[in-house]
């Protein structure tokens, strides 16, 4: 049994219909990419998961337990944790209570806390009492890890960490996953930096257009394979 | 004319309009809910110690202390199966439903208590004052201020210590990523009307005791209550304390000088304000 599954998920917003028919499976301790250019349907896809978007009985299960009409505190209190696209701390809090309300709807014992935080990531200690919205991109989006992280989660989501960094700062986030992966959690990281996104996955989902048009693992994917499934047949050069 | 003693009394007198605010400014501060009815429910709530008074033959502060934990359910049952269903991008559905909910307020009021004017007996405390130098001040004033004081402080302990008071903020920042967290904003928000109701009791319970009141009076305290939430600043309790204050000492000047100018003086300081500070003294940053 997977430990999160969708089955033919759709999702829409008003009309628009952004997912269809979307089946993905997250094993226990896995690393799974979800890649696709904008407007593929990715973010959509994450907010399904975890449930900011309400999505019909039966179309997510997680632990073989049906969890698609849940809203999003309750996926939350089963161990499923969002770092959310655009990091979005809470601008009145300071970096610790960032961090502190993680654990308000899970108060699991397990390997993260605020100390496992800070030596995670040292430089959120040295700013702990700042406002949260005062640190640098690279330095919020190590808060929005370790927000999510506070909850001992199963399951991390997350959503476009690189998007708007440096790539030096990209690469310094990136060499936190493996000590994430050592305490078992499994992860879903939606990206679209293809090389990082194939670097730290076990397996890879491309979407485009809201479906799933390429899985399997990085490995056994070519450029080109890749290439038409991001971009479709006709479409331009990867980078 | 003893200045310093206008003085001394306009500020103890901004204790009450403090109170008066205090809640709105809390609602305020966590969900942007404008609660048209919180005049309504002040005096919903001088209604109910004056009942428990009345009916069980208690002292005024003793049935404050039982219409609180009341008050706090009937606000949390409001806004968890009313005002949340009101809540959204437009600000329009609450103040209309708090608008027709002042009316059906005041209209039950006069149903069960007639239009009469009531007062809420506190014995000899009312009449009981004490001498600071040339100042001569009630007790039952210095109490009103003593409250507002404990009681902001206490709010703001509860805002920024504890965890309950994290997820307030939190809600109040950004609903989603809150549900994120776990946090349920329609449990927060009703959390937070409780509270509110709480203080409504204690601005009540002042109310009641200084002054004649009657099912109409809620509107009056809600503009008072208004002018104090943003003299001091959308969603700054401290601010409000402020504002009460500000709002006191302009009543008690005006009347000093003509007593026909009382009011008129608080509402041109408001006016003043708000000419020179739009958004208050103390105004939120990401207000």
């Amino acid at each position: 049994m997977a430990l999160l599954e969708t089955h033919a998920l759709t999702a829409s917003y008003g009309d628009f219909q952004a997912l269809f028919g979307v089946d993905i499976c997250l094993e226990e301790g896995e690393t799974l990419a979800i890649i696709g250019a904008n407007g593929a349907g990715k973010t959509t896809l994450m907010r399904s998961l975890s449930g900011v978007l309400k999505n019909k009985p039966g179309s997510i299960s997680y632990r073989g337990e049906s969890i698609g009409a849940l809203a999003a505190p309750d996926i939350m209190a089963r161990g499923i944790a969002m770092v959310p696209e655009g990091r979005r701390l809470f601008p009145s809090l300071t970096v610790e209570e960032n961090l502190l309300i993680g654990t308000y709807g899970r108060k699991t014992a397990g390997p993260w806390t605020l100390e496992s935080i800070y030596a995670l990531f040292p430089i959120l200690k040295e700013r702990r009492r700042s406002p949260a919205t005062a640190l640098s991109g690279g330095q919020q989006q190590m808060v929005a890890i370790g927000r999510a992280l506070m909850s001992n989660p199963d399951v991390l989501l997350c959503d476009e960490i690189s998007l708007g960094l440096a790539p030096v700062v990209v690469r310094d986030i990136y060499t936190a996953f493996p000590r994430i992966r050592e305490t078992g959690a499994a992860i879903i990281i939606v990206e679209q930096d293809i090389a990082q996104a194939l670097k730290v996955s076990n397996r890879v989902y491309c979407m485009m257009e809201g479906r799933i048009t390429l899985s399997g693992k990085p490995c056994d994917l070519d450029r080109d394979a890749i290439h038409k499934a991001y971009f479709g047949a006709d479409g331009h050069e990867l980078a | 004319m003893n200045w310093l003693d206008t003085i001394a009394q306009g500020i103890l007198l901004g204790g009450l309009y403090a109170l008066f605010a205090a809640g709105l400014s809390l609602v305020f501060g966590i969900m942007r809910l404008v609660n048209l009815a919180h005049g309504d429910l002040i005096v919903f709530a001088a209604f109910l110690i004056l009942s428990l008074v009345s009916l069980l033959g208690l002292h005024p502060f003793v049935a404050a202390l039982i219409a609180a934990p009341l008050m706090f359910a009937a606000g949390w049952i409001l806004q968890y199966h009313l005002l949340n269903r009101t809540l959204g991008k437009d600000i329009l559905p609450p103040l209309l439903v708090t608008f027709g909910l002042s009316i059906v307020i005041q209209n039950g009021l006069l149903e069960g208590f007639t239009a009469d004017s009531r007062r809420i007996s506190a014995g000899a405390l009312e009449t009981a004052s004490v001498s600071l130098g040339s100042i001569n001040t009630g007790v039952m004033p210095m109490l009103t201020f003593a409250s507002a004081v404990l009681v902001i402080v206490a709010l703001n302990q509860l805002i920024y210590r504890t965890s309950i008071g994290r997820a307030f903020r939190a809600t109040s920042d950004d609903v989603t990523t809150a549900g994120l967290m776990g946090i349920r904003p329609q449990r927060i928000f009703a959390m937070a009307t409780g509270l509110a109701m709480v203080v409504v009791t204690i601005a009540a319970l002042y109310l009641g005791t200084r002054a004649n009141f009657d099912p109409t009076s809620g509107p009056a305290r809600l503009i008072y209550a208004f002018e104090a939430v943003i003299i001091g600043g959308l969603g700054s309790l401290w601010g409000t304390l402020v504002g009460g204050i500000i709002l006191g000492v302009a009543q008690t000047i005006g009347a000093a000088i003509n007593p026909e100018w009382q009011i008129l003086a608080g509402h041109l300081a408001f006016l003043l304000v708000l000419l020179f500070k739009p958004r208050g003294l103390f105004p939120r940053a990401a207000d």
